[in-house]
This record gives C-alpha cells, sequence and structure tokens, in this order.
C-alpha cells in the first residue's frame, strides 16, 4: 500500500521533470520547479511514516521554506526587477 | 483504526498530487498550469501530511507534520500568486482561447 503511494508520487515527479524540461517559456520551467518542491513534502511525509523516525519531518519543514523562498525569488526575477525594489 | 483511516487520507492525497501534474502536462498555457497545479498538489501534499498526523497520533512526529501543513497552505498559494503575476509582467501570453484579462484592463 505504501508502495503504491510512492509509486504515484514518483509518477508525479517525472511529470513535472518533463514539463521542467520541455516548458515553452521560462514560467512554464519555474512553475514545475515550485511544484516538485511541494511534491518533495510530500516524500519527506512518507519515509517518515514507513522508517517510522521523526526527523525526516524536520527536513520537510526546511524544503518547504527553501522551496517558498526559491519560488518567490524566481517570480521576482521574471518580475524584471532587482531583489532590493 | 486510526492506521486505517490515516493510510486511505494518505492515499487520497497521492492521487491528488498525480492528478495535479496531469494538469501540469495537459493544460494549454502558463496560467491554467499554475491553476490546476497547485491547488491540486496543496491539497494531496496536505492531506499526506494529515494522514501522517493521524496515523501517528499526538505525539513530536504528528505535531511537526502539523507545522509543516500550516506552512504550506499559507506558502503555496502566496508563490503561486507571486509567479502568474511575474509571468504576466514579463509579457507571456495568454492562451488563444481565453476569453477575458482582468489584469491587463485594470493596470
Amino acid at each position: 500500500m505504501i508502495g503504491f503511494v510512492l509509486s504515484l508520487l514518483t509518477l508525479s515527479a517525472f511529470l513535472c521533470l518533463f514539463r521542467i524540461g520541455s516548458g515553452p517559456t521560462p514560467a512554464d520551467r519555474m512553475v514545475g520547479i515550485d511544484i516538485l518542491g511541494i511534491l518533495v513534502v510530500g516524500f519527506c511525509a512518507l519515509f517518515a511514516i514507513i522508517t517510522g523516525r521523526a526527523f525526516y519531518l524536520n527536513i520537510a519543514l526546511a524544503w518547504g521554506l527553501l522551496s517558498f523562498i526559491g519560488t518567490t525569488a524566481l517570480a521576482k526575477h521574471l518580475e524584471g526587477k532587482k531583489f532590493d525594489e | 483504526m486510526s492506521e486505517l483511516a490515516g493510510k486511505a487520507i494518505i492515499l487520497i492525497g497521492a492521487l491528488f498530487n498525480l492528478f495535479g501534474c496531469i494538469g501540469l502536462i495537459r493544460l494549454p498555457d502558463v496560467y491554467n498550469r499554475l491553476q490546476g497545479a497547485t491547488k491540486c498538489v496543496t491539497l494531496g501534499t496536505c492531506s499526506i501530511l494529515l494522514g501522517v498526523l493521524i496515523s501517528s497520533g499526538i505525539n513530536p512526529m504528528g505535531l511537526k507534520s502539523l507545522a509543516a501543513m500550516l506552512f504550506i497552505v499559507i506558502t503555496a498559494p502566496t508563490a503561486a500568486h507571486a509567479l502568474s503575476r511575474g509571468a504576466h509582467k514579463s509579457g507571456i501570453p495568454l492562451w488563444e482561447g481565453s476569453v477575458v484579462d482582468k489584469y491587463e484592463e485594470e493596470s
């Protein structure tokens, strides 16, 4: 059952990688990176369930934070502004 | 009992993640992809974390999972909004079947 869930999530991650590789515009690739960052949080939660160790959820929290900051910086870059305005 | 309920919610969340990523592949332009993928993947990941909380109970693992869930609910729509605003300002065109562009009319 957990293996089936892991295979579903892996398929989702490969679909995201396809969009990152073949996006027609840069914004498409950024959307793929954002979605892949949220998927990794789900992966970390599943690893916490499988192994029974709580530190994978620390990784999930930190990954969510860094993914949010990265996506915001990419959006700012896409808008054509510098980071201090 | 709570083990079974947690696993069922985790399965539902993984299915939502898969549907969101299919939307990321199938939809025609950037704004539609953001719309479909962000909503589905946010709900799916939050329900995976809720399944971890239910199946592990109130202990450090469950509480960290709850914190991650609240964080994802707050930040994922914010990031998607910033990304779509940046894409619109950088001049990426809408799909030719789009019928209205309120942001262009009002700015």
